[in-house]
């Protein structure tokens, strides 16, 4: 017993930094796209005064669950914020929007209304409150700030479900995320086209790997990532699980 | 041999072949790097890795495989797109070209995991039997049979989606294009509105719009996880619609599809 204690404790030191080479390959990897929302979430919260890039919470902690419930209540915080920033869009238009802009960014709105209230619906006494978005990070007058953050919200939308997906039990729920994903990535493309249209960035090299696959992150990675934009803590520990 | 160029080549293939790797061969292999029975370890655990992400159940292969007719299907289709003269205009040429490299990756994806199962390739008639003749060299036609491929390919993604339960990292996957596809479908589909001067055409579908009616029937359903979403948050039903893709089941697909198989 001693002699496999030690044989597995000597093995393990060798493991434990070779996976963590490894590891660190993966996260640079597959956090691609939550190192761009955490550098501008930083960076927006910085002022020269102030280094300070935490946000100060409500001090609510919001539990998502576990299992299905879990993945649906994480869906459900998504959506939530994704429907408060268009609401917000519309009704503080930036400089120079245009009318087929205003067009597209209201249908977005609806469909994030939808998608929320559908989620709050089948939920029913298990979907978290309400959160308190914080967008003080965006301002809202300026176009290339408000598409820039759709983008990242949408990208983040996509990979978030496809990322979800396989942590989905039941049928009818993956069903209905897949219904719900196409739809963000629909919104993606077109905000993408709206920043450069006619570009390759509808579904850019930025976004899209080299086997033709649009990015899937993993709950705790998109929870890191749009931090920054809600004043609660949210915890999701057991999502899927 | 460097084990860390072959663990992120096959990161690329499959997104959690590190986890795999870990989790298998925490005692058995990682322990024995640097000694003389890694070279021998190596080619072993990876192929059971390979076994593992794509090989685990039939239906895994047969989704793979009508997964790659579909995309066998848009390759040739935008190379022959793609390579027509006086077909794209130049100011569209970045958006074919884009959607091309994907599919061919798409592609090459499909026949790297499949191996020796993969499919051939069929021959495509993209005339649809005379229904598209000039598809390519006008335009119009070009950009509506896009549309309609790019649709068909969301729709048939998302209808195989449960069938990949049991194989989770194929099912992550065929998520991943599947959502590459919906970008290609939304860019397409405002193409579609400017060229044929249809507004209703927008980046998602509204009710069942769309210029080939086989290939939206379904998509003005408001009715999801059993219940009629009418008037959800005061929105109207065509938000409603616009808001959630609809699946097609596999023979629905082939239906629309098969006119383009020749054999």
């Amino acid at each position: 017993m001693n002699r496999l204690m030690k044989s597995k404790n000597n093995s393990g030191k060798e493991e434990g930094e070779i996976t963590s080479v490894v590891n660190r390959r993966l996260f640079l990897r597959s956090a691609g796209l939550a190192t761009s929302l955490g550098t501008i979430v930083i960076a927006a919260a910085c002022n020269d005064d102030d280094p300070d890039p935490m946000i100060p919470g409500t001090g609510d902690t919001v539990d998502l669950g576990s299992g299905d419930v879990g993945v649906l209540n994480y869906a459900y915080a998504l959506e939530q914020l994704e429907a408060a920033f268009y609401t917000q869009v519309i009704a503080t238009p930036y400089s120079g929007m245009t009318d087929a802009e205003k067009t597209i960014l209201t249908d977005i709105r609806d469909h994030e209304i939808i998608h929320r209230d559908f989620f709050k619906a089948a939920l029913g006494d298990k979907a978290i409150k309400g959160l308190t978005p914080n967008f003080a990070a965006i301002d809202f007058t300026k176009r290339d700030a408000v598409l820039g953050a759709a983008k990242l919200f949408e990208d983040t939308g996509v990979a978030a479900y496809n990322g979800a997906g396989k942590l989905i039990k039941d049928d009818g729920y993956l069903v209905l995320a897949g219904k719900i994903v196409s739809v963000e990535a629909r919104h993606a493309a077109v905000i993408r086209d709206l920043i450069n249209p006619k570009s390759v960035d509808f579904a850019g090299d930025d976004i899209i790997n080299g086997d033709g696959f649009d990015k899937a992150v993993a709950p705790a990675d998109i929870l890191a990532a749009v931090k920054g934009y809600v004043k609660d803590t949210i915890t999701g520990a057991n999502v899927g699980k | 041999m460097d084990i860390f160029k072959i663990i992120d080549d096959f990161q690329r293939i499959d997104g959690d072949a590190a986890g795999r790797l870990e989790y298998a061969t925490r005692r058995h292999f990682m322990s024995k790097i640097g000694s003389k029975l890694a070279t021998v370890a190596v080619p072993t655990v990876f192929a059971s890795i390979v076994n593992k992400a794509f090989a685990q159940s039939a239906t895994a292969i047969e989704v793979l495989n009508y997964a790659l007719t579909l995309e066998y299907l848009e390759d040739e289709f935008y190379k022959a797109g793609n390579a027509a003269a006086n077909l794209i205009p130049a100011s569209d040429k970045a958006i074919f070209a884009q959607i091309g490299k994907h599919e061919t990756q798409h592609v090459a994806f499909l026949v790297k995991a499949l191996g020796a199962k993969a499919i051939k390739k069929p021959t495509f008639d993209f005339q649809y039997g005379g229904a598209f003749g000039d598809v390519f060299t006008n335009y119009k036609t070009f950009v509506t049979v896009s549309s309609a491929l790019e649709d068909t390919g969301v729709r048939a993604y998302k209808g195989q989606a449960t069938a990949l339960k049991a194989d989770p990292q194929i099912l992550e996957y065929a998520l991943q294009v599947h959502s590459v596809e919906a970008r290609h479908a939304a860019v397409v589909r405002r193409l579609a509105a400017t060229v044929t001067a249809n507004p209703a055409m927008k980046g998602w579908i509204t009710g069942k719009e769309g210029a080939v009616p086989a290939i939206y029937a379904g998509e003005e359903n408001m009715t999801q996880g059993g219940v009629n979403l009418k008037g959800l948050a005061s929105k109207s039903d065509a938000a409603v619609t616009e808001a959630f893709d609809e699946p097609l089941t596999k023979a629905a697909v082939l239906a629309i599809a098969g006119p383009f198989i020749k054999a």
